[in-house]
């Protein structure tokens, strides 16, 4: 009964996404696709899928496990060059001349699965010294791997060569037949979505089972969780893992979507849109404990970066304010006070967005706020 | 159904439990006394794994628990209500004590258990869907008592379960304790209450510095003139 409804709310939720794509297409296929549709909404899209598994895949760790982790990033970088090194071996073997047909478009999801793969053992071996340790401790060992993981791909001797970078010297991802054109990214698009909602198809999944109810229990209370025959170390050590087989994903789609790979985008000092610390600021702001609040975040806050960026508003400012846009950093540290303030658990907290759950979603916040209406009222009348 | 021998248990260089035996009998309820640092939590963790065992055995119903992982010790049938009411904050009741049959896969044996600590404990059915951190302190004591026999375990370990509870409150965890042993249920009890916790037992063994000063029937011990000095204020 309870398992027919949660498979019918998969079903209705992925149906009404895909309906949604069809749509998409059949509207920019209406209107054309050149222009802002080319050059400015599919790129986005690409950006947003990558950040949206990002940040998705952080709040396994943060929200639901409950444990700090600054090193996202790292796994993303793993994630990336595997995809990057790995369709440039085939190139180079000669499995895909032109960039189209059926091995190509194989290649290129098996560059994605192998990335996840990569990055998820990179986890599992970081994540057994790392995961003995607790908060603060944790933070500084995650950031540490993070800072670690740069490094070790600057000095890998087949990184350095042949299309990938070797330092902060950006080069093209194009020789490698990923970092997509525009023109790719639109022929491709479908590939960022498909691999986006199966990802997190496999997280819902993973929350929701057996091993989500555990971590919750391992978050709420170590010791009772031990105490009811929850192996809390190896549970954590899952969790991390899992979480870092997401986070090599994206990173394999930002190898695609983009036209050069350096290691300092995934650095922790890196300024933009890919550190850490940003991660993190997408999750919080989301809600901790809510997948679709990182999705809903992870697009918000893609929203912003691009606006500082390249809105045309940001150059009207005046000299003082538009100075602060510069650096963007900044601008997060303060949405993030600005959240934790006004709104701790996160737009969402642990609220799941569903459309088979909606209606009766909204009955009840309807009800909530007639009866905290109904208490002001009581209130007032009692003076 | 429990036997310990020649225990020994070390924090770095201190030597905490000093070679204890003691031993558990099929559906004895036995306390286990002793003053703050005596070493009480400390066996009760040796036991179920949470801590390294230096020397010594440690058996349930003829098997070594010593070689079991502590995660597997639960499906054994040795429960454990940890010091301190540890519950899931975030979770209902309900929730709660389902986390306690987490080992169980059979769905049916996980209802039939919960009916079984909902006639034990009435209160936390009508609490059922609420969240836990919300509890008092007594039902919070209740609830991880609940979530420990959600496993429907052979034997009970509950360390200090009248930590932190108002007087009336203890004496209703007390008779909760006297009624799961009336069930049939084997039970170790740590306590710092000796009274009480006298008042209840079959047996008792006195903890002092690691070392086992004193031990016999519960009533005997009650009456004894340096337990009464010691832990019961006359």
């Amino acid at each position: 009964m309870k398992n027919n409804k949660t498979a019918r709310s998969y079903l209705v939720n992925t149906l009404v996404i895909a309906a949604a794509f069809i749509l998409f297409q059949v509207l920019t296929g209406l209107f054309g696709s050149e222009g802002d549709f080319k050059l400015v909404l599919v790129p986005s899209l690409w950006q947003c899928c990558y950040l949206i598994l990002l940040a998705a895949s952080l709040n396994l760790v943060l929200g639901f496990l409950g444990q700090l982790s600054l090193g996202h990033c790292g796994f993303m970088a793993i994630g990336a060059y595997t995809a990057a090194l790995i369709s440039l071996a085939c190139e180079r073997a000669g499995v895909f001349t032109d960039k189209a047909g059926l091995v190509y478009i194989l290649i290129i999801f098996g560059c994605i699965i192998a990335a996840g793969l990569l990055a998820a053992v990179t986890g599992l071996l970081v994540g057994i010294p790392a995961l003995r340790l607790k908060g603060d401790y944790l933070a500084i060992i995650t950031l540490g791997f993070g800072m670690i993981i740069v490094n070790v791909i600057n000095n890998l001797p087949f990184c350095g060569q042949d299309g990938l970078s070797q330092g902060s010297a950006a080069a093209s991802l194009y020789k490698t037949g990923l970092g997509f054109g525009s023109k790719a990214k639109v022929t491709y698009l479908w590939i960022a979505l498909v691999v986006t909602i199966l990802c997190l198809t496999l997280m819902f999944m993973f929350v929701r089972s057996k091993y989500g109810r555990a971590i919750r229990a391992i978050k709420d209370d170590e010791i009772a969780a031990s105490a009811s025959g929850i192996n809390v170390s190896s549970y954590k050590v899952l969790t991390f893992t899992y979480s870092a087989f997401f986070a090599g994903v994206a990173g394999a789609l930002y190898a695609c979507a983009n036209s050069s790979l350096s290691t300092s985008s995934f650095a922790f000092t890196n300024a933009g849109i890919l550190n850490s610390t940003f991660v993190v600021v997408m999750v919080v702001l989301g809600g901790m404990g809510s997948l679709t609040g990182s999705i809903v975040a992870a697009v918000i806050m893609f929203f912003v970066n691009y606006q500082i960026a390249n809105g045309s508003w940001v150059a009207a400012l005046p000299p003082f304010l538009n100075g602060v846009f510069k650096y963007p950093m900044l601008v997060y540290a303060v949405v993030l006070v600005i959240v934790i303030i006004f709104r701790p658990r996160g737009i969402f907290g642990t609220y799941e967005f569903s459309l088979t759950r909606l209606p009766e979603d909204v009955k009840k916040a309807r009800a909530r706020r007639a009866a905290a209406k109904a208490e002001r009222k009581e209130a007032v009348s009692h003076g | 159904m429990l036997e310990i021998k020649d225990l020994n248990v070390f924090y770095g260089a201190i030597h905490a439990i000093k070679g204890i035996s003691l031993s558990v009998g099929d559906g004895e309820l036995v306390s286990l006394i002793g003053a703050n640092g005596a070493g009480k939590t400390t066996t009760l963790h040796a036991i179920s794994g949470l801590i390294p065992v230096a020397s010594g055995s440690i058996s349930l119903a003829g098997e070594d628990l010593r070689k079991v992982a502590p995660n597997k010790i639960i499906s054994m049938g040795l429960a454990h209500v940890p010091e301190g009411r540890h519950v899931f904050a975030r979770m209902t009741v309900e929730e709660n004590l389902r986390m306690g049959a987490y080992v169980i896969r059979d769905q049916k044996l996980i209802a039939k258990n919960l009916d079984m600590v909902y006639a034990h404990f009435p209160r936390l059915k009508e609490r059922r869907r609420q969240m836990a951190g919300t509890l008092s302190g007594g039902e919070q004591q209740m609830l991880a008592t609940g979530r420990a026999l959600m496993t429907d375990p052979k034997i009970l370990l509950m360390d200090e379960p009248s930590m932190g509870l108002s007087p009336l409150l203890v004496k209703e965890i007390f008779s909760i304790i006297e009624n799961l042993h009336k069930t049939g249920i084997t039970i170790l009890l740590v306590e710092q209450n000796a009274k009480m916790a006298l008042a209840v037992a079959d047996r008792a063994y006195v903890l002092e510095t690691g070392q086992i000063s004193m031990s016999g029937k519960a009533k005997d011990l009650a009456e004894d003139d340096r337990v009464r000095k010691a832990y019961l204020g006359a």
